[in-house]
Order: C-alpha cells, then structure tokens, then sequence
C-alpha cells in the first residue's frame, strides 16, 4: 500500500508536469490553429539556457527568470512572428511540417552546437526526502506538484476571471466575431504564445532534474504532452490537467506492476483507447466538419 | 480507339538518361558509393509509399520508419530460421500491409491531425518492441550477418548483383505505383486528399480509400525494409525510431509532395547530400532542419513546385504592372480632359 502511494504522488508529479507542457500546447492549438510538433524542443531549449546561466555563475533561481524571458522573447515573439504568422492560410500539414523541421532543427542545433551528452540538472526543491506515515516523499515531487498545479489552475483564474484571460478565449472560439467586439485579437494571439513560452519554460525546470539534460529530451515529453492533451480534449483546457495526470500516474502504475519495458507504451494506449470511445477526448466537446 | 499516350518525349528522354546513368553507376563508383546508391533506392521505394499516404491520399503518417523495421525484422529473422528471402520478402510485405489497415483504422475514427500523433506512437511502440523482445528480434545487439540472396542458382552476394536487384525492385514498384496512381483510385485518393466530405458525398467510399492509402503505403516501407536487411548486413532499432519517420515526412514534402518524383529528389537530399557535405557534421541536420521550415513558408509545394511557384509569381506580378498601367492611363485620360 505504500509503494502504491509512493508511484500515485510520484505519478502525480510527473503528471501535472506534463499537463503544463500540454495546456501550452492546446492553448496555441486554440488561439491560432497551430499544432507545434517542437513544443517538446521548446521544452529543452530553456533547460539548456538555465544550464548556461549557472554554468556563468548564476543561481538556478536567477537563470529561471532570464530563461523567461528569453523564451517569452524567442519561443513565443519570434516563433510567431517569423514562423507562425508567415504561415497562415497555407493548411495545417505545412505547419506540421514546418514545426517538425524546427524540432529536427532545435535539436540538431543543441547536438552539434552544445553536446550531444546528458547534463545533470539540480532541483529548485533539492534532493531531500521526508516520510509521512511511511511512505517516503521527496521534496522535489511535492514541490513540482505543487508549483505545476499552481501554474495550471492560475491560468484557469487567468482565463476565466479577468477581461484579457476571456478576450483570449473569445478569440480562440471565434476569431471574426471577436474582433468584431472590438477585440485586440493580434495581441491576444501573442499572449497566448507568450503563455506557452511561459508555461514550457517552468516545465523544463521541473523536470529535467529527472529527465537530464539532453538534446532529444523533448521527444519524449512532446510526445506525453500531445497524448495529454488529446486524451483530455483538444478543445478544453482543463481536459489537459486530467490528461497530463492520468498519463502520469498510470505510466507509474504499469511501469511499477506490469511491465517496466512498456512504460513509454502507455500513453499510446490510453489514447487510442480515448480516440476509439470518445473521439474529442475525455472533456472535450464535438466539433463539427467543414466541407 | 484513340491511343493514349502515356508519357511525353521529353519524359521519356529524362527517364531514358537517368535509366542509363543508373545502370552504368556500378562500373564508376567504388563499394562505398554503390553501397549508398543501393541504400538511396531503398529510400525511395519507402518514400515513395508515403507520398501515395501523405501526398496523394493527404493522410499524415508517422511510423513509417516503423513499418519498414517490420519488414526488415521479418526478413531478417526469417532468414535466420532459414527460409529463403523470396518467401520471406511477400511475408514482410503482407504483414506490413495488415498492420497498415489496422493503425489506418483509428484514422477513420479521428480528426485527421490527430493520426499524426497515433502513428506517431505506434512508431514508438514498435521501437520498444524491437528493444525488448529480445528473444525474437536480439534486444539492442540486433541480428547480425544476415545473408544476400540468390537469385535462380545465381548468388546476388556481390555488392554489384545486389545493387541490380534493389534497382530492379525499385523501378518495378515505381512502375506499379504510376499505374496505381493513373487508374481511378489515383483519382479517388486525390479526392480524398483534397476534399473528403465531398468526395463521399460524391460516392468515394472514404472508409476504404483510408485504408487502402494507408496500407499501401505500409506495404512499401515493407518492401524497403525487406531490402534493407540483407542490403545493411544488420539490423537493430535505431534506424526504425522516430526520428526517422519524421526524416522521411520531410523528403516527401521536400522533393514535393503528390509529386511522382518528389520521394525520389527528397530521398536524395537526405540521404546522398550529407555525404558531400560532411564537413558540416551534426550542423547538417540542424540546416536541414531550418531549410525545411523557410520551405514550408516560401514553397510549400517542395523543390518540385519551383517552376509552377515562379510562373504564379511571374503572372502576379504581370497583372499588377497590367493594373499599374490601366491606373496610369486612366489617370492620364482624367489629366487630358482636365
């Protein structure tokens, strides 16, 4: 019962860390129709950027913040002006491709320009573990937890409470009809990648201590994003918290009981097993086909 | 009965000199460079399986380094049981066709982008499969030393028998698939790529036009993959992995896709132009990479649409200076009258 517990928060963890990872994902998806095949890089550029930062001499905290801001500056104004924008009206397998072509040229960079090995990476929350009615809990979990479900539920408060979180979202339901409404919508798309510059740049501190870091530590992470994001619903925001959380949690689970080997496996499962029952995913809402 | 002509002269010269010059490569190139020629057809043929998938059927699909493991692995093990590679190569190739219908199947379920992503993990889980039953497919060490075949008593062991072999298969394919492609289903796979709802609502059976592109396309990654075994020696899961399937993706849409000869061009350029640009190192795939995004911003045709893409931008341009003109007559017009 206790190594239940143990994988459950530990799953947890892991989960609302990709749920970060995936919410940035379905809000560009939302926002401006682009599905980014390198949202996994833009998890990894980051990492390396904290990495230099304290290779210069900076604390983690302080090359955090200046990771923000040039993720804010590169993976979301730049992304969007030079890559995105250019873009529009060209159909959803170029974006696909041309986002696919960035990954394979985000990565490549890191490899050729940085190395190719995997670096350690140190927790915000250090490496000290306490017990709790015996099951033993390490800082660094409780810490992702808590900071992920931070980050995750005070962008919920973000879109739903204030004037600017609901223009973000009147925007992403419709676009002609928001601006319309006087809606500054150019600028509301900009938020919106800024968020995910935001939200993969707090994702890449949380879990690259586990995962090293390293210049194809996106795929994975990409991967588990989209699973996430689709098993929860594509179109709802909160679909990819139950996302990320389930994928976290049972990938634990049947790595712990079944089978290590297919740990990476399970994410596919589930979500082939979403998409065949409830083809919009678990919390999202039917969209109807165009001609 | 009017005769129709299947292909124009000009064609038809191209196809004769790059025909010549194939068939005289093995006497010009040394083992290394026949080896990569051998191993660029092979490419091919897997690319060109994904342009029936992606560019005409307008399918995405991201296993297909994956699917070409299956049939490598098949003939390889296969091979090792002893069974010759003329039973073991149609084996490949029918498996890779099942399990194209069955991961084609959820793509009748979903969005279309979403398949993206299914395919995208199905490639992973054969990959985890490859690694770890090691009973069947030897873990990580993979299987070694696995022969070339005969062929009618002849041996096809020599690096240039061999080479003739994946040229041969190679053009028989080609041949199969233009033929595919100029018949109705061509037709059908281009509706389906273009407009599905109208093309079911104009009689297309969608359900089994998906399919159909999707395990076709399997059926020549298996084809490469069966050819890739005894061409390579050896096979383990790292060329299967998904970064391949991606690499693929891109020679298709590079060289252009629902072109003929677009797998053909893109194949080239991810396979034979690092060898000349070595030097470069792992900075290739990094240009690669980014000469991939600018193309899909400029010519999201592919390098093949360069001559449609400049004609459009040729005759833009030509209405514009029409416009200019009219603008500045018809103001001159005013200027007189004035």
């Amino acid at each position: 019962m206790t190594d239940f517990m143990q994988l459950l928060l530990s799953g947890v963890a892991t989960g609302a860390i990709y749920a970060m990872a995936a919410l940035g994902f379905t809000l560009l998806w939302q926002a401006a129709g682009t599905i980014n095949f390198a949202q996994g890089e833009f998890v990894m550029l980051p990492a390396f950027a904290m990495l230099i930062g304290m290779s210069m001499g900076l604390p983690l905290w302080a090359s955090f913040i200046v990771a923000v801001a040039l993720s804010i500056l590169v993976l979301g104004a730049a992304f969007k002006k030079w890559i995105v924008d250019p873009m529009r009206g060209s159909g959803v397998v170029s974006v696909v491709v041309a986002t696919l072509g960035l990954s394979i040229g985000l990565k490549s960079f890191v490899k050729a320009s940085y190395s190719a090995e995997p670096h350690p990476f140190p927790s915000i929350f250090g490496d000290e573990v306490f017990k709790l009615a015996g099951v033993t809990i390490s800082y660094s979990d409780v810490g992702a937890l808590v900071f992920a479900g931070l980050m995750v539920v005070g962008l919920q408060a973000f879109l739903n409470k204030t004037i600017t979180g609901r223009a973000m979202q009147a925007v992403a339901q419709n676009t002609f009809a928001a601006e319309a409404l006087g809606i500054n919508v150019k600028r509301m798309i900009f938020y919106t990648f800024a968020i995910n510059a935001i939200l993969v740049t707090v994702t890449a501190l949380l879990i690259t201590p586990t995962y090293l870091a390293k210049f194809d530590m996106g795929d994975n992470i990409g991967l588990k994003a989209f699973f996430a994001a689709i098993i929860g619903g594509f179109n709802n925001s909160r679909g990819a918290l139950l996302g990320g959380i389930l994928v976290g949690v049972l990938e634990n689970l049947a790595g712990a009981y079944l089978t290590p080997a297919y740990k990476d496996g399970v994410a596919l499962a589930l979500f082939l097993t979403v998409i065949l029952i409830k083809p919009d995913g678990l919390l999202g809402t039917p969209q109807e086909r165009k001609v | 009965m009017k005769n129709v002509k299947l292909l124009s002269t000009q064609h038809m010269v191209f196809l004769g000199l790059a025909l010549g010059a194939l068939l005289l490569a093995p006497s010009m190139l040394k083992t290394y460079g026949l080896y990569l020629l051998s191993l660029w057809l092979v490419y091919v043929i897997a690319a060109m399986g994904l342009n029936l998938t992606v560019g005409y059927a307008g399918l995405k699909s991201l296993c297909h380094a994956g699917f070409m493991g299956v049939g490598a692995y098949t003939v390889a093990i296969m091979m090792k049981a002893g069974i010759s590679f003329w039973i073991a190569s149609p084996v490949a190739i029918v498996i890779c066709f099942v399990l194209g219908l069955a991961i084609g199947f959820p793509a009748l379920r979903v969005q279309l982008h979403y398949l993206g992503f299914a395919t995208l993990g199905f490639n992973l889980l054969l990959v985890l499969f490859f690694r770890n039953e090691e009973w069947l497919t030897g873990g990580t060490f993979g299987i070694q030393n696995i022969k070339r075949p005969g062929f009618f008593g002849m041996t096809l062991e020599s690096n240039t028998s061999f080479y003739f072999l994946v040229l041969a298969v190679t053009i028989v394919f080609g041949v199969l698939l233009a033929l595919l492609l100029r018949s109705p289903w061509g037709r059908a796979f281009a509706a389906l790529r273009d407009n599905p709802i109208r093309a079911e609502s104009t009689g297309v059976n969608i359900t089994a036009y998906t399919l159909m592109s999707f395990a076709i396309g399997a059926a020549y990654a298996g084809i490469a993959g069966a050819l890739f075994a005894p061409l390579v020696n050896f096979i383990e899961p790292a060329p299967f992995g998904i970064s391949n399937s991606l690499l693929f993706l891109m020679m298709v849409v590079i060289g252009g896709s629902g072109r003929f000869y677009g797998p053909v061009l893109g194949a080239a350029i991810a396979l034979l132009l690092p060898e000349y640009l070595r030097f470069l190192k792992d900075w290739y795939l990094a240009v690669f990479g980014f000469t991939a995004v600018a193309m899909m911003i400029w010519l999201p045709g592919g390098l093949l649409s360069m001559k449609e893409a400049w004609q459009l931008s040729q005759a833009k341009r030509a209405a514009k200076q029409k416009q200019i003109a009219e603008a500045a007559a018809s103001a001159g017009v005013k200027g007189a009258a004035a």
